[in-house]
């Protein structure tokens, strides 16, 4: 009997070895593995579809063009479903499993919070590409989306201006959630800054997926009589679509009341008559509509792909800021990682501050040498009937992110993050 | 924004001489990008009152003003035409950078084509320009309105006119002068109004007394006119969300309160119909344009059939199998809802489709100044009252409605009398599926239509039900009337998220107080 468990035993550990020799000298050596993390059912399905599809476009373009470091990119895609406790999940899985050497994934802000502790854990590198609220910082995490004084700032700056119609009066209207408090809560700071008293600001919120703005249309134009009024809309997801029809249908203009959106874009307007919209606002990093040759060179690839790939009406697909910041993204870990020689983490974190992109915003993005923000433009543009956006304000240059807002007290001493 | 045509008409039948008057400075200045410069040329342009020079500001509100090859443009439809002498250019240039107007300019221009449009032939016109010169006066406009009211004879007109002359006398420095113009602002009951007058009732804005007096009693009355236009418009937005609940619950009302078959793709159901109004305005819009706004009615019969059609199919191959297994079916229909979801998402992609409003239901009505009830809105209150009263016939006054009776009350004993109870369930089945296709399409028109669509309402759908008292018609009606204006007016008194919860928790304490909901159904029926 011993004997027959000593060659058991004996079998298993050879066999063990021979596992372990295996992933060392396979095909791993000549591809790099990188996961994408995006929903591709439930609710934000909408939103982030569109994400995956460029990151799938970004990494064939590159490896058409050789790879990186001569290797090919290999996609792990996986579905979290919209569901915030499974974005932590299928992270943990693409990392232990997949051995993935970067994650590019998430759009609302809870599922970045709920993939946090475990890149940290488990030193994992993701990229963010959406706007979002600020008050963040993390080593494992390069956020190419805007922070606030990249986007809401310069927004409400424009509304108070001569040009954007010298609002008085701003209504906060947003999803009751995480990232429109926060920044409503920056606004509310800034807007004192400015002189505006309390009385002269309003905040509502409404449930996620909110769907009769009767009430709440009522009340802005209420609210409006006192005054020039600006309403600065966090609203996000599907709600936009009723919000605006209620809008236009009440027959409040964007010349009377002009409304300034930081989570409408190109895609959300697809499934809007945009017409009633016309003149209504939006502030990104980027728009569609911008004339320069990166952009001419992204929206035709992008349209090819999805000719390509046969997505659903192809001939209709429209890029937006989120596409840009990933597909900005994923360039910028392919210089890092030439640059470090190594997909290391930390040597790729050490690689990534000062990279720079020709982005298809027009301008040379550059990665902040020490926060993990990319230095942005900002664009202010007025919704078209034909759902695209006419710039009516820019900034010179790309300016530098502040993830620790100014406005937000207890964040004096975090300036030079 | 949009054209007048009989302005353009008249403009087009001008002689060619007309078109000349457009000095090449006054443009280059409209197409720069100094916004002060443009605006001053706007002005310009409307006090020149040229027509050539009206048609580009009417280009530039449209935005078919450009530059090309160094020359200020208007492009009308494929022809483009120099801007300075409204001569076409041969062959049209090809690269073009439109002028982009923003909403201050789109402001001042609308003002000053309004007060444009005041001296039109046609009243409508006219009407629709005094309403538009009073939303932004400017100094250009002010003289054109003063110039209107000694030719208009309209007495609406008039009125309109009056309270914008009297607008700007307000800065007369002449107590006299302000305190008439007060007075005959009193009587308007614009909130607008209101404002501007609240404003005089401070010391540092108005001086003399007697105005403050009459600005006080002027804003009083208009106060007790506009009261009534706000109670107006909340019981109206509670009836709107009551009717869209009743259309989305009206088929559960069936399915579940008549049959007991608790269907979680009720939803699903829903989305069928909405998708159906997007497949008409497809076809609508490749077919036939010129009749584009018919789709929505040839989409009723659309919706109600492929609703109906879906619903078949579920009862027959799996809802049939699990009567009297709620927990089954419950899971089943689950599933089947996942089912349809991905199907939709398969089929049409996972972003919302796009549905427009027929021209017919776009825009308001303004009873009162205050009060605007978008026609959209009122066209569905409409029509989930023309559904109940088809409803309510089919089951009261039909055959098949009288069977469905007989099975609700007592299924055994039915079938003993010799009903066909398997042939009444899935009739029955279908008549619930299609009528939350009626709701779908009633839908399309206000809410988002997108595969997930559905499941935004199974839960309201359920609550409306239960309310009501199950196997009810009236009871749906009441909860969903009910629930709409209570929650309409929780929402204007607390806020949506709290309105919610509050219309959560009152239904909670309702049913545990009176289980069998609004109305209990009466008669000797057997519980399953």
């Amino acid at each position: 009997m011993r004997r027959m468990k000593l060659a058991i035993t004996l079998c298993a550990s050879a066999l063990a070895l021979a596992l372990a020799l295996v992933p060392s000298t396979g095909r791993s050596a000549d591809t790099i593995k990188v996961g994408i993390l995006h929903s591709l059912s439930g609710t934000m399905a909408i939103s982030e579809t569109a994400l995956k599809e460029v990151a799938l476009m970004t990494i064939e373009e590159i490896n058409a063009s050789g790879g990186v470091m001569g290797k090919k990119l290999v996609p792990v895609v996986v579905d979290p479903a919209s569901n915030w406790p499974l974005f932590a999940e299928k992270a943990r899985q693409l990392i232990t499993q997949d051995k993935v050497s970067v994650v590019f994934g998430c759009w609302t802000s809870v599922s970045r919070k709920s993939v946090l502790p475990v890149f940290k854990e488990l030193n994992g590198l993701l990229f963010y590409p959406v706007q979002y609220e600020g008050e963040e910082l993390e080593k494992n995490v390069f956020y190419t989306g805007a922070a606030p004084n990249q986007q809401a700032i310069p927004a409400v700056e424009y509304l108070m201006s001569e040009e954007g119609g010298g609002a008085k009066r701003f209504y906060l209207l947003g999803t009751d959630y995480v990232y429109p408090r926060t920044t409503n809560k920056i606004l509310r700071a800034f807007l004192h800054s400015k002189g505006v008293t309390d009385q002269d600001i309003e905040e509502v919120y409404t449930p996620f997926g909110h769907s009769d703005y009767q009430t709440i249309v009522a009340n802005i134009k209420k609210f409006a009589e006192g005054g020039k009024t600006a309403v600065i809309s966090t609203i996000n997801g599907d709600s936009n679509v009723p919000f605006y029809k209620e809008l236009g249908n009440a027959g409040l203009k964007a010349t009377d009341v002009p409304v300034v959106a930081f989570s409408v874009g190109e895609e959300e307007l697809r499934g809007i008559d945009a017409a009633p919209l016309v003149g209504h606002l939006a502030a990104w990093n980027y728009f569609m509509s911008l004339k320069n040759p990166a952009n001419e060179a992204f929206i035709k690839a992008y349209r090819a792909y999805a000719k390509k790939k046969g997505l659903p009406n192809a001939d209709k697909v429209v890029t937006n800021d989120p596409m840009e910041a990933t597909y900005v993204g994923i360039h910028m870990w392919k210089q890092a990682v030439e640059k470090a020689h190594s997909t290391d983490t930390a040597k790729v974190i050490a690689a990534m501050s000062g990279q720079t992109f020709q982005a298809p915003s027009g301008f040379v993005l550059t990665m902040d040498a020490t926060n993990h923000h990319l230095h942005k433009p900002v664009f202010i543009g007025e919704i078209r009937p034909d759902g695209q956006f006419n710039v009516v304000w820019k900034t010179k240059e790309p300016i530098r992110a502040q993830p620790w807002s100014p406005f937000v007290p207890g964040n004096e001493g975090k300036q030079n993050m | 924004m949009r054209p007048s045509r009989p302005l353009l008409l008249a403009l087009l039948a001008l002689p060619a001489s007309a078109a000349l008057a457009v000095e090449p400075g006054t443009l280059a200045k409209l197409a720069s990008d100094d916004s002060d410069a443009k605006i001053a040329a706007i002005r310009q342009l409307a006090a020149s009152a040229d027509p050539g020079a009206v048609r580009v500001l009417q280009a530039l509100s449209e935005g078919a003003l450009a530059v090309a090859g160094g020359k200020v443009v208007v492009v009308e439809g494929d022809r483009v035409l120099d801007a300075a002498t409204l001569a076409e250019i041969r062959p049209p240039p090809p690269d073009r950078d439109t002028v982009i107007a923003n909403n201050r300019m789109r402001r001042e221009l609308g003002g000053v084509l309004a007060a444009l449009r005041l001296l039109d032939p046609d009243r409508k016109v006219r009407l629709a320009a005094a309403q538009e010169v009073t939303r932004a006066l400017s100094p250009v406009s002010a003289p054109l309105v003063e110039r209107a009211l000694t030719t208009e004879k309209d007495p609406e007109i008039r009125s309109i006119l009056e309270t914008a002359q009297a607008e700007s006398t307000l800065k007369n420095p002449d107590p006299a002068a302000r305190r008439s113009a007060v007075k005959a602002l009193g009587a308007s009951s614009s909130p607008r109004v209101r404002a501007l007058l609240a404003r005089l009732l401070d010391e540092h804005a108005e001086p003399d007394a007697g105005v403050r007096r009459e600005a006080k009693a002027a804003v009083d009355a208009i106060d007790a006119r506009l009261a009534w236009g706000e109670l107006v418009g909340r019981i109206f937005s509670g009836l709107s969300l009551g009717s869209i609940l009743l259309l989305a619950a009206l088929g559960l009302a069936i399915t579940y309160g008549v049959m007991g078959v608790i269907n979680m793709a009720h939803g699903e159901l829903l989305m069928v119909g909405a998708y159906s109004a997007v497949v008409m305005q497809a076809l609508f819009r490749r077919y036939f344009p010129h009749a584009f706004d018919f789709y929505v009615v040839a989409a009723i019969p659309v919706a109600f059939g492929a609703a109906a059609l879906v619903g078949v199919v579920m009862e027959r191959t799996v809802i049939r199998f699990l009567y009297r297994r709620p927990l089954e079916t419950l899971l089943a229909t689950w599933g089947l809802s996942l089912v349809l979801i991905q199907a939709a998402r398969a089929v049409f992609g996972p972003q919302n489709a796009d549905v427009a409003n027929p021209s017919f239901m776009s825009g308001s009505v303004t009873p009162i100044p205050n009060l605007v009830l978008p026609l959209n809105r009122i066209a569905i209150i409409g029509f989930s009252l023309g559904v109940l009263a088809v409803v309510w016939g089919l089951l009261n006054r039909t055959r098949l409605g009288l069977f469905v009776r007989a099975v609700t009350q007592n299924r055994a004993m039915a079938s003993c009398v010799g009903v066909s109870t398997g042939k009444v369930d899935t009739a029955a089945f279908a008549l619930g599926a299609g009528i939350a296709g009626l709701g779908g399409l009633a839908l399309s028109q206000i809410a988002n239509v997108g595969p997930d669509m559905g499941q935004g309402y199974i839960v309201d759908s359920f609550m409306v039900v239960v309310l009501g008292g199950v196997g009810q018609l009236a009871g749906a009606v009441g909860a969903a009337l009910g629930l709409g204006v209570v929650s309409k007016f929780l929402e204007g008194w607390t806020g949506a998220v709290i309105a919610k919860i509050a219309v959560l928790v009152f239904v909670i304490v309702f049913i545990q107080k009176r289980p069998q909901g609004l109305f209990a159904m009466r008669g000797r029926s057997i519980e399953a």
